[in-house]
């Protein structure tokens, strides 16, 4: 076979191209590089302000960065941080603190504990914006004295240093802040955490470099890169092709499909995520035999197994395992006839059936709509009739706030400090913003807990009220989620309960 | 009288980004969700709300809300973003120069791919290269951008991984630029190492974007073409012996490119609105992608200034196309 000169250019120019593109990369990380496909934007680089300071998605960027005033291990137990005591006095008017020695700032400056007591005033002060003030401000008038600071207690609030761990519990460098002003620190953040930001392109890319000072051993990894890539197929293209080594929140087939392929692993564990339905005291929900109904229609156990793949776990009540007030004797039944007879009391069967509105999302959580799609099924067979109603997640929030919601309403809840004040607390108890069901005999039952001093009976007050709860049908709690994260066998990658991902806790393999 | 013209226009164009402004105002605030709600924290009491509300100043009414932000348009000010607590004029033009160098891109793609088909398609008028245009610009145009990008991304960007996923720059490389124009501004400054990293996360989404644009020309072009290519002038040019290729570009091209033309004006302000899609699928850090992030979070003065933006850019855009046809049509341009 002859070539001629025509043909040899076009050869020559196609080897080029190759040459240019490269071969295909292949899924794993260079040493001491590592890239996370993340699934949201970070909007603003303040994490006690606006939004981003109450949105759960983005605290795991933020825990990077910045440390929170008292850490949680990744099965959300506390540990000491850069508060490395903590406490009230005996008869919870005063809080104490002690704080670390020998932290710096990624700007080299010392970390002191003026930082901590200015964190905690800019954060319980309103005009800041700081969406969570309400229970910084239950603490004021801080004193230093060395490393230990105090702090006279305004308002007893038995969560304040869970809190410390939560939504907006961060500390900020104070000089850093003052001199830069808001937006110098939009710009360039500073914190004590295990990484530092070296670029940062909103709603492309941020680029960490590993703290080699921090208090907690330097992370593994020298440089991190998040991208933040939204769209849930082009986040497994990202860790099918080899663009990133990390990625999380993408549908369970896709998961169970990727961690079966060469070079790739995962992890999908329950977090501290749970689906509910919400009951609005209104219509036919205000029927006791008729919620009660409703909810041992509903098999648990065959919506995690056939709609999640089996992953998730079936709850009874608002509480996880994880969660303080966890009790795991209270059950509810799943007993379709027992509920075909609790509706015949009430006049109400399959061929004349008591009729609600039930709301739900429509692929905010996985399977949400498929679930409530099953959870209407599993009801007309028992003699409810459910029409379904879909709403963006926005429109929820809105309509719960004005007490708006219809009898049923699907959501997902969060609570990453596994209170019972943070999980039953604000979502059954009328006066918050946050509950849909709204009885007195309910809120006399949780009012007195709020304040309660003493947290043995503390936490027994809740589980009682859970208990309570389940017996009059009030709510109906579904599942726990779980979260999956795939990854490449080269990094080792701990799970946090919390769902925050962290990339100081992951490690090559 | 050319003067009086470009008034009547100038006005026409003010009237219309007022109704823009009008609409965009009423509809966000009617439709679903509140930001405020959206941030309401366990615990939050009414005080809480209302202390938030006064924050972002949505305790006043509608119409005190509208004539606020409008003031502050008219002065250049487009507000706060509620999520990004950032100068949303500030935001948008920095976000805008990705969306247009990718929708330019795209445009250019487009003409260049559906003009080339169309004129081998006129050329080649009644064979079977014809009826293979006609097919594959029928599935170009039945396939919506954003599953072109689905497409592309499965074979380019994991089973032959050649280009970037997502993105619009590697998160590795130092960028040198002073514009946010980075790709013509890397051609400019001769960083054709650059150029090629922001081909390679720019290719995708633009060949997703134009090839739907790309079979609309192809078919209207080559139409018009076969419709000029039996006109009495064209025929003269063939007798005189001119190739079937001469007669196509010389004689033929200028008088059936003025439909397309006006097809692709109106096409690129529908190509912009495509961004939106294709830049989320992509992750590209465009107005688009950050339109949708403003959209969930209901970050209410931030929609307002990107719709605002792509409404001033959408009316530009007309007036340009219809400036340019003027300019290529003896007929208007003397009427």
């Amino acid at each position: 076979m002859t070539i001629n000169r025509r043909e040899l250019l076009g050869y020559s120019a196609a080897a080029l191209g190759v040459a240019a593109v490269g071969l295909p990369r292949i899924a794993k990380a260079a040493a001491g590089e590592l890239t996370i496909a993340y699934n949201v934007n970070l909007p603003s680089w303040d994490p006690t302000t606006g939004p981003s300071a109450v949105n759960p998605t983005i605290q795991g960027l933020y825990q990077s960065v910045f440390d929170q005033f008292i850490p949680q291990k990744p099965d959300l137990s506390f540990a000491p941080g850069l508060l490395t005591e903590w406490g009230w006095n005996d008869d919870r008017t005063k809080v104490t603190m002690t704080v670390r020695e020998g932290v710096t700032w990624h700007d080299g400056s010392p970390f002191t504990p003026e930082d901590v007591v200015w964190s905690l005033q800019r954060a319980g002060d309103e005009k800041t914006g700081n969406p969570i003030q309400f229970v910084w401000k239950n603490v004021n008038n801080f004193k230093i004295d060395g490393n230990k600071i105090t702090g006279d207690v305004v308002q007893f609030d038995p969560v304040y240093f869970k809190w410390m761990s939560f939504l907006t519990g961060y500390i900020l460098p104070k000089a850093y802040y003052e001199k830069v002003g808001a937006e110098g620190f939009e710009k360039a953040p500073i914190g004590t955490g295990p990484y530092m930001v070296e670029k940062f392109e909103r709603n492309a890319f941020l680029r960490l470099k590993a703290n080699a000072n921090y208090w907690g051993g330097k992370p593994a990894f020298e440089n991190v890169t998040i991208k933040f890539v939204t769209d849930a197929a082009s986040r497994v293209a990202e860790i099918e092709s080899g663009s990133s080594q990390v990625t999380l929140e993408i549908p369970y087939e896709e998961y169970d499909r990727l961690i079966a392929k060469d070079g790739l692993a995962g992890s999908c564990k329950n977090v501290s995520d749970i689906g509910m339905i919400f009951f609005n005291n209104k219509d036919a929900m205000l029927d006791k035999n008729v919620r009660q109904a409703a909810v041992m229609a509903v098999d648990k156990e065959l919506l995690v197994k056939r709609l999640l793949r089996g992953y998730g776990q079936p709850i009874a009540t608002l509480e996880t395992p994880e969660y303080a007030a966890f009790d795991p004797s209270i059950k509810v039944e799943h007993n379709p006839e027992k509920a075909k007879e609790l509706l015949a009391a009430s006049g109400y069967s399959p061929e004349k059936p008591a009729k609600v509105t039930i709301q739900t999302t429509k692929g905010f959580k996985p399977k949400d709509y498929e679930m409530v799609q099953a959870i209407v099924g599993m009801w007309r067979k028992v003699g409810i009739e459910a029409t379904i109603e879909v709403y963006e997640i926005a429109k929820h929030y809105e309509l719960r706030a004005a007490h708006k919601l219809a009898p049923a309403a699907f959501y997902n809840w969060g609570n990453a400090i596994g209170d019972p004040t943070t999980s039953t607390g604000f979502a059954m108890f009328g006066p918050s913003p946050h509950s849909s069901w709204k009885t007195d005999d309910l809120d006399a039952k949780i009012g007195p807990l709020w304040g309660e001093k003493d947290e043995a009976k503390r936490i027994a007050g809740w589980k009682a009220v859970d208990k309570y709860i389940a017996e009059q049908a009030y709510v109906l709690p579904l599942l726990q989620f779980a979260q999956p994260i795939v990854h490449a066998k080269g990094v080792n990658v701990v799970q946090h309960i919390s769902g925050a991902l962290l990339p100081a806790l992951m490690t090559p393999a | 009288m050319l003067l009086q013209r470009f008034l009547i226009r100038l006005l026409t164009m003010l009237i219309t980004l007022f109704g823009v402004a009008i609409v965009v105002f009423v509809v966000i605030r009617v439709a679903p969700g509140d930001p405020i709600a959206m941030m309401l924290p366990p615990g939050a009491t009414d005080a809480d709300i209302a202390r938030l509300r006064a924050l972002y100043g949505l305790d006043k009414t509608i119409v005190q809300q509208f004539f606020i932000w409008l003031s502050g348009v008219v002065r250049g000010d487009f507000g706060t973003s509620i999520s990004l607590r950032q100068d949303v004029l500030g935001l948008v033009f920095n976000r805008l120069p990705a969306t247009l160098e990718l929708a330019i891109v795209a445009l250019v793609m487009a003409v260049a791919l559906g003009g080339t088909t169309a004129i081998l398609g006129a050329r080649e008028r009644g064979t079977a290269v014809e009826a293979g245009i006609d097919i594959a610009s029928g599935a170009a145009l039945s396939i919506p951008d954003f599953l072109w990008g689905l497409v592309l991304i499965l074979l380019f960007g994991v089973l032959v991984p050649i280009f970037d996923i997502s993105g619009r720059v590697s998160p590795q490389l130092d960028l040198p630029f002073v514009t946010q124009f980075y790709f013509f501004e890397s051609l400019l400054r001769l960083r054709f190492d650059l150029t090629w990293d922001l081909l390679k996360h720019m290719l995708m989404p633009a060949v997703a974007l134009a090839l739907p644009l790309a079979a609309i020309i192809a078919q209207l072009l080559k139409q018009s073409l076969k419709e000029v290519l039996d006109l009495d002038y064209v025929v003269l040019a063939r007798v005189k012996g001119f190739s079937e290729t001469q007669v196509i570009l010389r004689e033929a091209l200028k008088n059936a490119a003025l439909p397309t033309l006006t097809l692709v004006g109106v096409q690129f302000t529908f190509l912009i609105g495509g961004t939106v899609i294709v830049e989320r699928l992509f992750s590209y850090e465009g107005l688009g992608n950050m339109a949708i992030d403003a959209v969930i979070n209901r970050d209410l003065p931030l929609i307002q200034g990107i719709v605002l933006v792509f409404a001033l850019l959408f009316v530009l855009i007309n007036l340009a196309v219809d400036m340019m046809y003027a300019l290529l049509n003896p007929r208007l341009r003397h009427g």
